[in-house]
């Protein structure tokens, strides 16, 4: 069963579409990787499925009820990391965890354990305001993770976040979706993500623009794969013929050939028949990034078709 | 129930950190001392007990003073937080918005609560020690602290009206401040303006009737007309007004101005998006 189904959700304020005719669902225990520049509707798409806001038109479903007019029983269920959280500086990090905890009717058996999952235990005793942006950030993590949520939603949960926090972050993500949790999670540092989730929503002034499998969309957009030879320069620009869309480097010592995804193997025996005119060669596979910038529509490098 | 209580524990709390209680205690306990030993030195030539005195005289400051910390105490209740980024995640909890407010409401009811009738309570006891009390003066002193504490909440409700209407912090602490402005100086000198325009015309059938529709004139005429001893020295002794409310009129019109702006704060809050 889906967790969240979502058909042709639009939210306007005025006469500002934020959302526009959005449909997709997400299945049990799976990651979801909300994309999308600022203001694109992450949050909106958000606070609509946490039900903060109902939906200008479409319908929204999440765990089986209208989150808008859900019961108590369907936010015991749920977790949120907002964007920016704030907690009362005054307070330690243990009072601030036990206030939201008895608040879902849980106690201090269940906020230790989390503190400890966090790596906070050894600070729980000190106010919020001597913690780092990375420590509140992993507070707001816990407070999340209160009562084992079926539905974690987090907006923007790594900014702040070390690489080695971000590492640790993300092995809570996983062990929570093989445990069946399911994760919402939006982001704009993309070259992360890719490593944790292959399902993303990218979202494009309010409208979806791609939903799916990464390996799917990576095929659809069929963007170029980008080999990087260093060597003799012009002789190796010479052998590959008129083939590919080529660019020589400053030094003459290195050229950077685009290919179709499809053409990437015959390029790659082409280079070896070269022999010593290659010595060394760099294949780069469209990353996330490159994905986002073709769905949300920002110009980038397209396959140029110069026939062979 | 519990989400209530948990709310409500917490604010308070969150008053007695910030030193909000110890200040407001403080403030409001000297000022009433300084009243009280004040007050105590002219009273030889009417028969009047100092306690009385001392209740005439807290209740004129009551009228300043408290409706400003009531309004500065819960101006940000919701949009503080809402500008914080708390409200949003708060929202998420298996909490209703009924509750949010009417357990915050509580929390800042009980700081008002303790400093006045600790503050008052400290002061009263000082002016029964030092001078004579009765039996009806001690009563005129209790329902001075009751009244006073109603006065506040009716402001921390009106505070609490103003925080749900407003999205910026500044609005609700300027909206505020006009509050105040309105209720306790334009009120009384409009109503006044009002009188000598009509020459007095309409003044027994309208006039008390207005001074219901501010909670501070209420607060002044229970507290200056409902006791025997008291009248006798606020000067109310014979003023039409009070043959017009019994006191349980004047408290359950303070008690309806706690649960009138309670009552909208929570209906336009549940109805807004967050």
């Amino acid at each position: 069963m889906a967790v969240i189904a979502i058909d042709n959700v639009g939210k306007t304020y005025g006469t500002h579409a934020v959302l526009d005719g959005v449909s997709f669902s997400v299945p049990e225990g799976r990651c979801l990787a909300l994309i999308g520049h600022n203001g694109a509707g992450k949050t909106t798409l958000m606070k609509l499925i946490l039900g903060l806001i109902t939906p200008t038109c479409g319908k929204i479903t999440v765990l089986g009820c209208d989150p808008a007019r859900a019961g108590k029983e369907f936010r015991h269920a749920l977790g949120f990391l907002p964007e920016n959280v704030a907690f009362h500086d005054e307070l330690t990090g243990t009072d601030t965890l036990t206030f939201y905890a008895r608040l879902k009717g849980l106690g201090w058996p269940e906020v230790r354990p989390l503190l400890d999952r966090v790596g906070l235990l050894h600070a729980a005793e000190r106010r919020v305001k001597t913690y780092s942006k990375g420590m509140r950030q992993r507070l707001g993590l816990a407070q999340a993770l209160l009562g084992q949520p079926k539905l974690l939603l987090l907006d923007e949960p790594t900014t702040g976040l070390d690489p080695v926090s971000r590492q640790e972050f993300f092995g809570i993500i996983r062990d929570l979706t093989a445990g069946g949790t399911s994760v919402i999670l939006s982001s704009h540092i993309l070259t992360e993500l890719e490593a944790q989730t292959n399902f993303v929503a990218i979202l494009r002034e309010g409208q979806l623009a791609a939903f799916g499998d990464l390996d799917v969309l990576r095929a659809e957009a069929n963007l170029p794969v980008s080999v990087r030879i260093k060597g003799n320069a012009p002789a190796i620009a010479q052998g590959l013929n008129g083939s590919y869309h080529k660019v020589l480097g400053p030094d003459r010592g290195s050229i950077e050939v685009d290919c179709p995804a499809v053409q990437k193997m015959a390029l790659l025996r082409t280079l070896a028949e070269f022999g010593d005119l290659c010595s060394d060669i760099e294949v780069r596979v469209p990353s996330l990034d490159d994905l986002y910038l073709h769905y949300s529509g920002r110009p980038s490098v397209t396959i140029e078709e110069t026939g062979s | 129930m519990t989400s209530i209580l948990i709310l409500a524990a917490k604010e308070f709390r969150d008053g007695l950190r910030n030193r909000w209680v110890a200040a407001a205690t403080l403030l409001l306990a000297a000022l009433a001392f300084a009243l009280t030993l004040l007050g105590s030195s002219p009273t030889g030539l009417l028969d009047v007990k100092p306690l009385a005195t001392t209740v005439v005289s807290i209740s004129s400051l009551t009228i300043f003073l408290v409706p400003l910390i009531a309004l500065m105490l819960g101006y940000d209740a919701i949009v503080g937080e809402s500008e914080r980024g708390c409200l949003l995640l708060m929202l998420t909890y298996p909490v209703s918005r009924t509750e949010i407010i009417v357990g915050k409401f509580l929390g800042h009811g009980a700081i008002l609560a303790v400093a006045t009738v600790v503050g008052y309570g400290a002061a009263g006891a000082a002016a029964a020690w030092t001078g004579s009390a009765d039996a009806e003066s001690w009563r005129a002193f209790g329902a001075l602290l009751v009244s006073s504490v109603l006065l506040g909440l009716s402001f921390l409700a009106l505070a609490y009206l103003i925080s749900v209407l407003v999205t910026e912090r500044s609005t609700a602490a300027g909206l505020a401040v006009g509050l105040w402005l309105l209720f306790i100086i334009v009120f009384d000198l409009a109503l006044m303006g009002f009188l000598v325009a009509s020459k007095g015309a309409m003044g027994r059938e309208v006039f008390p009737s207005l001074l219901l529709l501010n909670p501070a004139d209420a607060y002044r005429l229970f507290n200056l007309s409902a006791f025997e001893n008291v009248r006798k020295i606020s000067g109310m002794a014979g003023l039409s007004a009070t043959a017009h409310f019994a006191p349980a009129v004047l408290l359950l019109s303070l008690v309806a101005w706690i649960a009138a702006p309670l009552a909208a704060a929570i209906a336009i809050f549940s109805r807004r998006e967050a």
